[in-house]
């Protein structure tokens, strides 16, 4: 009985989702209020039985998360609009709110709820509706081990890269699903499309990683950036970096490596029959994924919440959204590559690189 | 182990698809991603342009020709114009053919400049095009102020033109031209000079010299394949043989040599509009016209190089106020029948290229 109680603090100390922040906040007037309620969440574990105060936490978690990414990518959506449009000499949304239309992502959001729910006659039913569900849970399920500071973190497991990679290729599945349960030629041409390229991907991606494992020792996230604390993987690994960077932009399916969905061939390729709410799920999660992927490379290569005079959190997310910069300049700038120059491109060059950069670097540990 | 079967997939490109510039329709037949078989189906803008003409008189028909290729709407003018001219028998005042040739290059670098944003588009780079149409938007203003339109001009008549160029004009043009040349080597930086943009055009899409030849194809696909042939130097008209300029031709005819000699031709443009607004002399902006126009009996052919190749103008007279027949000859639609040999063995991504360096406008294409 005393043993299992203290399971349960010890598994909300790993839980993690508390205190940091709100403490943080702490003002010397409502202390009082603040040590209570403090005292209560302590306590919390010890009034239920566990599996109830584990699905609290878990639900509390995905709460937060649901919550972060929609802000996120609504914000997102704006600044890329915003970048691109002064990178195209345009100015981007101007009007709806007021100050440079910063209401735009939000009142599209509105106008997907309140369309039509169309599904269309011959589609396959089951699949083209859980299509859209499962490209968008598979990025939520990343986010829980994205560590946005030393304490805020959903779950700090000790393989979270394996995981958010695992995790974010079953989107492949979704878009696939989304394609062939369309009946559309065109979405079905955007599925075969999506399920080459991230076989393509995938495989340098995590070989690019690889050198950050061998160099930290862990696969832990936090445990990376805790390794990162004296100097970035960026200057250890820059070859690693830039594969990450192409194969990451590969993997979200975006500009130069839009081919799924290239607009001016296929439509819009596995989306094509998609619209309203269930439109706007896709939407949602390339927008998600962008940011796992912009995330991870901070946790991986640009050291994470580390950063002088601001709190870990500000840092990490100026590092996410300066490398989403990246990504949205890129998608301004290039071309959209060919579907077999772009599987020669991966597997003739990226992947030979990465695995360089692995033996480079494991023999540069051995010597040292 | 069952054998697998495949088999080919036959999908509808258009007539409502992003990249077919309007409402044509390409049935493609496909091997997963390859392309097998491809026939273009034209005729969803076809308007009976040809057979309106002979309803209205000659003066009337010239609104029509702005319709063709609605981009560069100055070239269709001179070409029916020019034909009818023969029929009349008229002397054009030397400031009419300066202006006259001014119009039609600034035509003509708007006409490239949607089809290099757009094709830029097709290939994936969304930002070329808003570049291009800042430029064109210079030139749109500049043509607005000639003649109090942007699209559809009808500003081109028998024996000259419909209104003077006034100072404004020539300043304004001369204001577009003197950053022009530096915003196309802008373009060349974010295209010529991109690996992804090189792979995607270089060795597609290939029509070779004999090929380009049988099948009469003109304007810049034609030169794109290494023939040397431009109308206002081979056939000339207007006052072109007073201009000096280069006459680019590609080596190989893929989609990348049909793009450099486009870009080239941009700034060959801009140069003879720069010697025209030099030379442009002083005098009549239009002959002394007849108000109600009978051309004698007969007929008469002419042909300019307008921005898409050959564009020309067969026009028949019974002696009445209005043509008995006009037959135009688009250069859209026959270079677009060139498009099943250039896109042998292409891939769907190639198709878009392909078509897209073909520079058709559907409005000529259909008449």
């Amino acid at each position: 009985m005393c043993g299992g109680r203290r399971d349960a603090v010890a598994g909300r100390d790993a839980g993690g989702v508390r205190l940091g922040r709100r403490g943080e906040r702490t003002t010397e007037s409502n202390m009082g209020l603040i040590e209570s309620l403090k005292f209560i969440w302590l306590f919390l574990p010890n009034l239920m039985p566990r599996e109830f105060y584990e699905l609290g936490v878990m639900a509390v978690a995905f709460l937060a998360v649901v919550i972060f990414i929609t802000l996120m990518v609504l914000f997102m959506v704006w600044f890329e609009r915003k970048v691109v449009g002064h990178m195209q000499v345009r100015r981007g949304p101007l009007h709806t709110g007021g100050f440079h239309g910063w209401a735009q992502s939000i009142a599209d959001t509105l106008k997907l709820f309140l369309k039509e729910d169309i599904v269309p006659r011959g589609v396959d039913r089951p699949v083209y509706i859980l299509a859209p569900l499962i490209v968008f849970m598979s990025t939520v399920v990343a986010y829980i081990v994205i560590p946005f500071s030393k304490s805020l973190v959903a779950r700090d497991i000790n393989m979270g890269v394996l995981f958010v990679f695992a995790v974010s290729s079953v989107t492949t599945i979704g878009i696939f699903m989304a394609g062939w349960g369309s009946n559309n030629k065109y979405s079905l041409l955007g599925a075969m499309r999506v399920a080459a390229q991230i076989v393509s991907y995938e495989v340098p991606l995590l070989l690019s990683v690889l050198g950050v494992f061998m160099l930290a020792q862990t696969l832990s996230l936090s445990g990376i950036v805790e390794a990162q604390k004296h100097v970035w993987y960026v200057f250890l690994q820059p070859v690693g970096f830039v594969i990450y960077v192409i194969a990451g932009i590969g993997e979200v399916n975006r500009l130069p490596f839009d081919i799924p969905e290239a607009e001016s061939e296929l439509v819009a390729g596995f989306h094509t029959e998609y619209s309203g709410l269930r439109f706007a799920f896709f939407f949602l999660s390339e927008y998600a994924n962008m940011f796992v992927m912009s995330s991870m490379a901070t946790v991986l290569f640009l050291g994470g919440w580390h950063g002088p005079v601001l709190p870990g959190f500000v840092w990490f997310l100026l590092k996410a959204f300066s490398f989403m910069f990246l990504m949205v300049w890129v998608r301004a700038t290039y071309p959209r590559l060919r579907v077999d120059q772009m599987m020669a491109f991966c597997w003739k060059i990226l992947l030979p690189l990465a695995f360089l950069n692995l033996l480079v670097t494991g023999l540069v540990m051995a010597a040292v | 182990m069952p054998e697998l079967k495949t088999d080919s997939l036959f999908i509808n490109m258009g007539p409502q698809h992003p990249s077919t510039h309007g409402v044509l329709r390409l049935g493609l037949t496909i091997e997963g991603e390859r392309v097998v078989n491809v026939f273009p189906d034209v005729g969803f803008l076809h308007r009976g342009i040809e057979k309106l003409a002979e309803s209205r008189t000659y003066i009337q028909t010239i609104p029509l020709t702005d319709r063709l290729d609605y981009v560069a709407g100055m070239s269709n003018n001179l070409a029916y114009v020019l034909a009818v001219e023969q029929l009349l028998d008229v002397e054009v005042p030397r400031r009419a053919e300066f202006i006259r040739v001014i119009a039609v290059e600034m035509s003509r670098l708007a006409s490239h400049l949607v089809w290099l944003g757009s094709f830029a588009n097709d290939l994936g780079a969304m930002t070329p095009l808003l570049y291009c149409f800042r430029e064109r938007e210079d030139i749109l203003d500049a043509l607005e102020i000639l003649c109090g339109a942007r699209m559809t001009f009808n500003y081109i008549r028998f024996g000259g033109v419909a209104r003077d160029a006034t100072p404004a004009f020539v300043e304004k043009t001369r204001k577009f031209l003197s950053t022009f040349d530096k915003r196309v080597d802008e373009y060349e930086e974010l295209l010529t000079e991109n690996a992804i943009f090189v792979n995607r055009t270089k060795g597609v899409g290939l029509l070779t010299r004999e090929e380009a030849i049988s099948y009469a194809v003109s304007g810049p696909v034609l030169r794109g394949s290494g023939v040397k042939w431009d109308l206002r130097r081979d056939a000339p008209y207007s006052v072109y043989p007073e201009m000096d300029f280069v006459i680019p031709t590609g080596e190989t005819g893929d989609v990348f040599d049909r793009y450099a000699v486009r870009v080239m031709e941009m700034r060959q443009a801009a140069r003879i509009i720069r010697q025209a607004l030099d030379g442009l002399p002083e005098g009549d902006f239009t002959a002394k016209m007849p108000r109600v126009l009978k051309p004698r009996k007969g007929e008469a052919y002419s042909r300019i190089e307008a921005p898409k190749g050959e564009l020309g103008f067969y026009v028949m007279s019974d002696g009445t106020a209005s043509p008995y027949r006009v037959k135009i000859r688009a250069p859209s639609f026959i270079n677009l029948a060139a498009l099943p040999a250039m896109s042998k063995g292409a891939l769907v991504a190639d198709m878009v290229a392909v078509l897209g360096s073909m520079d058709i406008v559907l409005g000529e294409v259909d008449r």
